[in-house]
This record gives C-alpha cells, sequence and structure tokens, in this order.
C-alpha cells in the first residue's frame, strides 16, 4: 500500500492540534491577553504589526482604529467563534438527528412530514434565513446560536434518516421487535449507537460551517454588536482600512482560515478512520 | 383448549403486480409443552406463518384474515402496545441467521439482559445475574467471561447459543424456532436441536420448529405440520407422517431424504417446483406435481380433513382412500432418478 503524504493520522493530530491550541486559548484569552480587548488608545491607532518597519514588540499585531491591541482581540474574538460554533452545532446536531431517526424509523406520515419540511427549508438559503430572523430579533450569543442551531438541522436529518433506513433493515432490529422492544427503546439501544461514528464526522465539519456563518453574520453587522471582539466584527472593520492598515482584515481573516481549516482536517481524518473502505485503522 | 390455536390464518404481499396470497387459510394448534415442526420448502409460507402468529409481517404483507389465539386472546386484535407484552414474554422466536440477529456492537451479555429490561423492572446487578444463568444454561459454562465479549468473537454456534438464550431469558411459554440450524454446520446442528429439547424439558414451553429438513422434524418433534404453497397439506403426530403417510407431497418430501446406504446417480427431488405467489390458486396446488392426481384434483378446493386421530390431510384421493399405501418407497426401492 503506498503510504499517503498526507495521511489520517497526520490529520487527525494535526487538525486535532489547532483545534485543542484554539480552544485554550479561549478558555484562558485573561491569562494570555496581553492588553484588555477593549481598551482604547487614540495614542496608538493603526499601528502596524511587529514585522513591518515602524511596529514594535508593544503590539506584536498591531494595534486598530482605535488603538485596541490586535493580538488581544484575536484572543478574546476566538470565544464567541467557538461557543458559537459548537453549541450551534450541538443544538443542530441534537435536533437533526433526533428528526431523522424518527423520520427514517417511523415511515409513513412522520417521515413526509419531517423530510418534507427539510426539503422546504433546504430550498431557502440558511444565511438568507438567518439573517431575516437575526435582523428581527437582533443579535446576541444566544440568537446567534438558535439560529444557526436551527437552520443547520436538515444535514443531520437528511444523514441520519437514510443511515437509519438502511440499519432499520437489518435482522437485529427484526429480532428487537420480536423481544417486544418499543421503537423509542430501538432507537436509543440499536440505530443510535451505529449511528455515532458518522454523526461525529458530520458534526465536526458543521463547527466549522457554523464558525463561518457566524463570521459571515458578523461581517454583515448581523452578529454580536460592536465593540464585541469576534473575528468577524474585527474583519468587517477591517474592511474599510484594507489600503491602510491591512493587517487588521488579514490577521483576522487569517485566524478565521486558521480554525476552520483545521476542524476540517479534523472532521476529514475522522471520516477516513471511520471509512470501513480505508485500509488499516490508526 | 389448546395453547395456541391459530384459524385460518391468510396473509398476502401487496405488490404493484397486485396482491400475492403467502399463507391461505392456515389453521393448527399447539399444545402447552409440545414441539411442533413445520415443514416445507422455500416459499411454502412456513416463516410467514411464524411471523405472521408474532405480528411481525411487515410492508408489503399484511395478515387479511383470520385469528391467533394465544391462552384466550386473539393475538390479531391487540394493539401495537399490548403486543409488546406478548413478544419476548410469552412467544418468542429465534431467527435462522445468529450473526446477522445479534447486534454487531454490542455485548452479548448486554444483548440478553435486553428482554428483562423490557419486560421487567430490574436492576442491573439482578438481569446481570439472570442473564449469567440463562448463559450458562444454553451451554456458555465461562458466561462471566464471555459477558462482554461481542457476536463476531463467538463461533456460529456459540451464537446461536446466545441467540436462545435470549429468547429463553423471560422464560416464555412458546418458542417459535425459524430455521435454528440451516445456517450452522452439521455435527453443530445436532448439539443445537439437543439443547433445545433439553431447555424445552426444563421450561416446559412449547416449541414450533420450522424446518425444510424431515430428519431434523423426526429427530425433535412429536407433530408435524407440512405446508405447501402457502397451505397446510398434512399435520399428523410424528410416526404417523413416516409409517402412514397420507399426502402425496409429504411421501415426496419423505422420499427425498438422502440415504447414505444406497449409491444413487443423482439425489431423488420432487419434480417440477412450487407454484409461484402469483399464479391462479385454483384446485389442489400440488396437482401440477402429483403422480396421483386425477384430472378432478386440479379443480376442487381440497378441505382439510380428519383421517384418523390427530392425523389430518387435505386431499380427495387420500381422504376417498384411493391411495396406494407404499406411497413412501422404502429404503430398496430408492434406487430410481
Amino acid at each position: 500500500m503506498k503510504r499517503k503524504l498526507f495521511g489520517k493520522r497526520l490529520k487527525i493530530q494535526l487538525g486535532a492540534g489547532i483545534v485543542i491550541l484554539i480552544v485554550l486559548m479561549a478558555i484562558f484569552a485573561p491569562l494570555l491577553a496581553p492588553y484588555d480587548p477593549y481598551a482604547q488608545n487614540l495614542m496608538a491607532r493603526l499601528v502596524p504589526p511587529v514585522w513591518s518597519e515602524i511596529g514594535s514588540w508593544a503590539h506584536p499585531l498591531g494595534t486598530d482604529n482605535f488603538g485596541r491591541d490586535m493580538l488581544s482581540r484575536l484572543i478574546y474574538g476566538s470565544r464567541i467563534s467557538i461557543i458559537v460554533g459548537i453549541a450551534a452545532a450541538l443544538l443542530s446536531c441534537t435536533l437533526g438527528a433526533f428528526l431523522g431517526m424518527w423520520a427514517g424509523y417511523s415511515g409513513g406520515r412522520v417521515e413526509q412530514v419531517i423530510m418534507r419540511l427539510a426539503d422546504a427549508q433546504l430550498a431557502f438559503p440558511d444565511i438568507l434565513f438567518a439573517i431575516l430572523i437575526v435582523a428581527a430579533i437582533g443579535g446576541s450569543a444566544l440568537n446567534l446560536i438558535m439560529v444557526l442551531g436551527l437552520s443547520g438541522w436538515t444535514v443531520y436529518a437528511r444523514v441520519m434518516y437514510n443511515m437509519t433506513r438502511s440499519v432499520k433493515e437489518r435482522p437485529f432490529i427484526e429480532a428487537s421487535i420480536s423481544h417486544g422492544a418499543k421503537a423509542a427503546y430501538i432507537i436509543r439501544q440499536h440505530i443510535f449507537p451505529q449511528l455515532v461514528p458518522i454523526l461525529t464526522v458530520v458534526a465536526t465539519l458543521q463547527v466549522a460551517q457554523m464558525i463561518l456563518q457566524e463570521t459571515a453574520l458578523s461581517f454583515l453587522g448581523l452578529g454580536l454588536p460592536p465593540p464585541t471582539a469576534t473575528w468577524g466584527n474585527m474583519l468587517a472593520e477591517g474592511r474599510d482600512r484594507m489600503w491602510a492598515a491591512p493587517w487588521i482584515a488579514n490577521l483576522s481573516g487569517l485566524a478565521i482560515i486558521i480554525l476552520v481549516w483545521g476542524i476540517n482536517m479534523l472532521g476529514n481524518g475522522l471520516r477516513e478512520h471511520y471509512d470501513p473502505n480505508s485500509q488499516g485503522r490508526m | 383448549m389448546a395453547l395456541l390455536e391459530v384459524e385460518n390464518l391468510t396473509a398476502v404481499f401487496h405488490t404493484e403486480k397486485g396482491s400475492n396470497t403467502a399463507v391461505d387459510g392456515v389453521s393448527l394448534t399447539l399444545e402447552a409443552g409440545e414441539i411442533l415442526g413445520i415443514v416445507g420448502e422455500s416459499g411454502s409460507g412456513k416463516s410467514v406463518t411464524a411471523f405472521s402468529i408474532m405480528r411481525l409481517l411487515r410492508e408489503p404483507g399484511e395478515i387479511a384474515a383470520g385469528s391467533v389465539v394465544y391462552n384466550g386472546t386473539d393475538l390479531l386484535s391487540l394493539n401495537n402496545r399490548q403486543m409488546r407484552k406478548y413478544r419476548g414474554r410469552e412467544i418468542s422466536m429465534i431467527f435462522q441467521e445468529p450473526l446477522s440477529s445479534l447486534n454487531p456492537i454490542q455485548s452479548i451479555g448486554q444483548q440478553v439482559m435486553e428482554p428483562l429490561f423490557i419486560h421487567f423492572r430490574l436492576n442491573k446487578v439482578e438481569a446481570k445475574e439472570r442473564a449469567i444463568a440463562m448463559l450458562k444454561r444454553v451451554g456458555i459454562q465461562d458466561a462471566e467471561q464471555r459477558f462482554d465479549v461481542y457476536p463476531h468473537q463467538l463461533s456460529g454456534g456459540l451464537r446461536q447459543r446466545v441467540m436462545i438464550a435470549l429468547t429463553l431469558v423471560c422464560e416464555p411459554k412458546i418458542l417459535i424456532a425459524d430455521e435454528p440450524t440451516t445456517a450452522l454446520d452439521v455435527t453443530i446442528q445436532a448439539q443445537i436441536l439437543e439443547l433445545l429439547r433439553e431447555l424445552q424439558a426444563e421450561f416446559g414451553m412449547a416449541i414450533i420448529l420450522i424446518t425444510h429438513d424431515l430428519g431434523v422434524i423426526a429427530e425433535v418433534a412429536q407433530r408435524v405440520c407440512v405446508m405447501y404453497a402457502g397451505e397446510v397439506v398434512e399435520i399428523a403426530p410424528v410416526d404417523a407422517i413416516f409409517d402412514r403417510t397420507a399426502h402425496p407431497y409429504s411421501a415426496a418430501l419423505i422420499n427425498s431424504i438422502p440415504n447414505r446406504e444406497i449409491e444413487v446417480e443423482r439425489l431423488s427431488a420432487v419434480a417440477g417446483s412450487i407454484p409461484g405467489p402469483e399464479e391462479k390458486r385454483q384446485g389442489c396446488l400440488f396437482a401440477t406435481r402429483c403422480s396421483f392426481a386425477l384430472p378432478a384434483c386440479s379443480t376442487t378446493r381440497q378441505k382439510i380433513v380428519s383421517v384418523a386421530g390427530g392425523h389430518k390431510v387435505a386431499c380427495m384421493r387420500a381422504e376417498a382412500g384411493e391411495l396406494p399405501a407404499d406411497m413412501v418407497l422404502s429404503l430398496a426401492e430408492r434406487k430410481h432418478d
């Protein structure tokens, strides 16, 4: 077997490494950040990063338009991304997995209602749905989680629906029915455990999606209101000064890319790991 | 009154081309503590009958008529919730393929405990105790050590023992065994049949043993029900079916049992094949393959009638006593084909 240069093992390790690093950064933000992310210092506006000719180690990643330290803001911004991304993915995962398994196992009218609802929602762009809701009820972390969580359930529902339909046909499900088990018991004990690996992979990849959507909403001004430090907000603020102070947009964009890339790599690595067709497990 | 009385059970499968009758007016009784064998070739409706008794028939299959009376209750009149109380607790079922009937990602111990958790309020310790006792009873001596192994780590025979343990763990009154030995090799088959017989003696449950192997029937059953194309053609005590065979189809089945003492060019088989479910159901369905058929056979609907105590047959010629006594060939005569 030819060894792949970028095998699943490396993917999982590197992806998990990046994610863990950023999560730790989010948790220990107060210890790591050199400045208060909201402290304005108008004497030190738009200081470039240390690698620029006029940069200094006082602000290693420079400052923004209000003289706030970029490094501190990036560190604090990771909190929103991580919390909103994971919470929204968990919410949509729970909702979608439950509805998908229910539809797949019951069939009939339940299936028709749930899956047609999913189809209807899929026909409507997620981001548009999110914009509508946030515009109506306002942007707070909780609202963002609710909106992203409720709009993301269809992905899980469809995956779980199809997998449930195939697992349901296996004889041990029939055997369990013959022992007197009811639907809820069978779904909980026999179907769900079979689908956990797939759910893990989908959920991991969806965390990245949710983070991207959160930054997109923040960028559009529909996320958490300024001055809250979020990567999307910083990207939006940096856009106005792309020529004068490119580091603001570049650095916040880079932070988003690194996190999403890490999560996707982890998700893809896990998918390969659980794929029975890939040779040798870890 | 018998423990289980199946009356005029009819099951149909709805397809795009129309409805196919898989089980057509089957009536049979099961006494407490007896072993009833149901025998017939593939497609004769044995398994559909069993699934109908358990009400496990799924779309597009449907029970169109009849009644299944267990201990005075018609199971077909119950709602799903009530029916679940009977499954596994009163009537249990073993399937053909032990490997696929066990959940591959659950330990065998957990699976044996499942019916206990469904039907009784037991805590984990009590359930585990009972499960281990049952695993030991079916011949898994080191049950404590094997409790946490997964089905793929066991041999086929052990898996079927686990299946038996988990169907009997609630001590049901009826065990339906749907070809329990078909997927096993011959020595293991004998062990499993022996085990079933022992357990039957110990727990006193009645067994419906479904098989296509008359040898198995001869070994363990007390009564036999021969099915053909969805109908019961003969039902008799086991010695009567071999000694005083009444139906030509039963005779043909017995004649096709291979015998190792005689050298033959080819194994004998019943010529022709079972009518497909879409074929027209008229007269005796075996008539086209029967060497004793008269023209009237294929137009007259055969009624099942009693020919001797506990011996019933659905053949107008047998009823009239017109069939030769030597339909079942002696061993020496089986050098044909």
